[in-house]
């Protein structure tokens, strides 16, 4: 699956600031680092700051902090501001769905709850430890690697 | 209110699984040791706290299962903390089931809610997989059910991913 921008970059920065808990940074030097655009970051630490997990530092640097505490931040707090991680519903009414509609949204709606109980699972505290650890490669990439 | 590591294992399993590395655990003054059959009412009363239900035929099945192979494929392995047991891990070493290689697999694990956050999850953990190890196993798998966010954060958080396996179900009428 894909990521929207503005989720991606929403989770860099996250990863960034709590990676670095007692020094605040810069939306350029986050910016900078992952090679995006500074200004659409901006927004995004704006709609992050409104939702109460980053906060702007104060002082001569200025620059952002992390406000919400990383062992309970999931991915699913941070993606959800963005872009809605349930999909489209392809029954838009029930009532008159036909069978294949409603085969299929079954299909989706497993999927779907895969993908928030993976989302709802992963905090950044874990993510960090993963990054730290080199460990995330996906099971189906180590087991094509060992086939090789 | 679940507290933040509550452990408990419900139906509609995600499958999680681990390369065991070798890794000391910590113990900081908790003995983790392996369950003996007297424990069994204490662990019964433990998971009825948690969990709301009283599973005496499932605990005594539990012992029974130990069983006298040596090396041991069975694993109950409580965490003691000045003669009061406050978490147990249930786990064994299966072979072959589902086309898979033998593998260690995580039953059942929980924590008295009021001493939680105090890393004892992570030391029966640590403790299951040390005896995995010992066992020339190097894999570790566990189920757990979709919407049991905190336990699955839980596993994540000791390094464990999404498997290879889908689960799935059918009612039979």
């Amino acid at each position: 699956m894909k990521l929207q921008k503005a989720s991606s970059f929403a989770l860099y920065a996250v990863l960034e600031l709590a990676a670095y808990p007692d020094q605040p940074l810069s939306g350029t030097e986050i910016a900078d680092k992952y090679g995006i655009s500074a200004h659409h970051l901006a927004k995004v630490l704006r709609d992050l700051g409104r939702a109460g997990i980053v906060e702007a530092a104060r002082g001569v640097n200025g620059g952002y902090r992390l406000a919400a505490n990383p062992k309970r931040l999931t991915l699913f707090d941070i993606i959800q501001i963005f872009e809605p991680i349930r999909g489209r519903n392809v029954v838009s009414h029930l009532r008159t769905a036909t069978d294949a509609e409603r085969a299929l949204q079954a299909v989706l709606d497993e999927l779907d709850d895969h993908t928030l109980a993976t989302f709802r699972s992963i905090t950044i505290s874990t993510m960090l430890k993963w990054m730290a650890r080199g460990s995330w490669t996906s099971t189906a990439a180590r087991r094509a690697a060992a086939q090789r | 209110m679940r507290s933040s590591t509550e452990l408990s294992f419900q139906r509609e399993p995600h499958i999680a699984v681990m390369k065991l590395r070798s890794r000391v655990p910590d113990t900081d003054g908790l003995l983790i040791r392996d369950a003996v059959r007297s424990d069994s009412p204490i662990l019964v009363a433990l998971d009825q706290e948690v969990t709301g239900l009283v599973k005496r035929k499932y605990w005594r099945e539990s012992f029974a299962r130990l069983g006298s192979r040596r090396p041991p494929r069975r694993f109950i392995l409580v965490a003691e903390n000045q003669g009061h047991i406050d978490g147990f891990i249930v786990g064994e070493i299966r072979a072959w089931e589902f086309g898979e290689p033998p593998c260690g697999w995580v039953f059942a694990i929980q924590v008295r809610p009021k001493v939680r956050l105090q890393n004892i999850a992570t030391q029966l953990f640590e403790a299951l997989c040390d005896r995995f190890r010992r066992a020339g196993i190097t894999k570790v798998r566990t189920l757990m059910a979709r919407d049991n966010h905190l336990v699955l954060s839980f596993f994540r958080s000791q390094g464990m991913m999404a498997g290879p396996f889908i689960e799935l179900e059918m009612a039979l009428d």
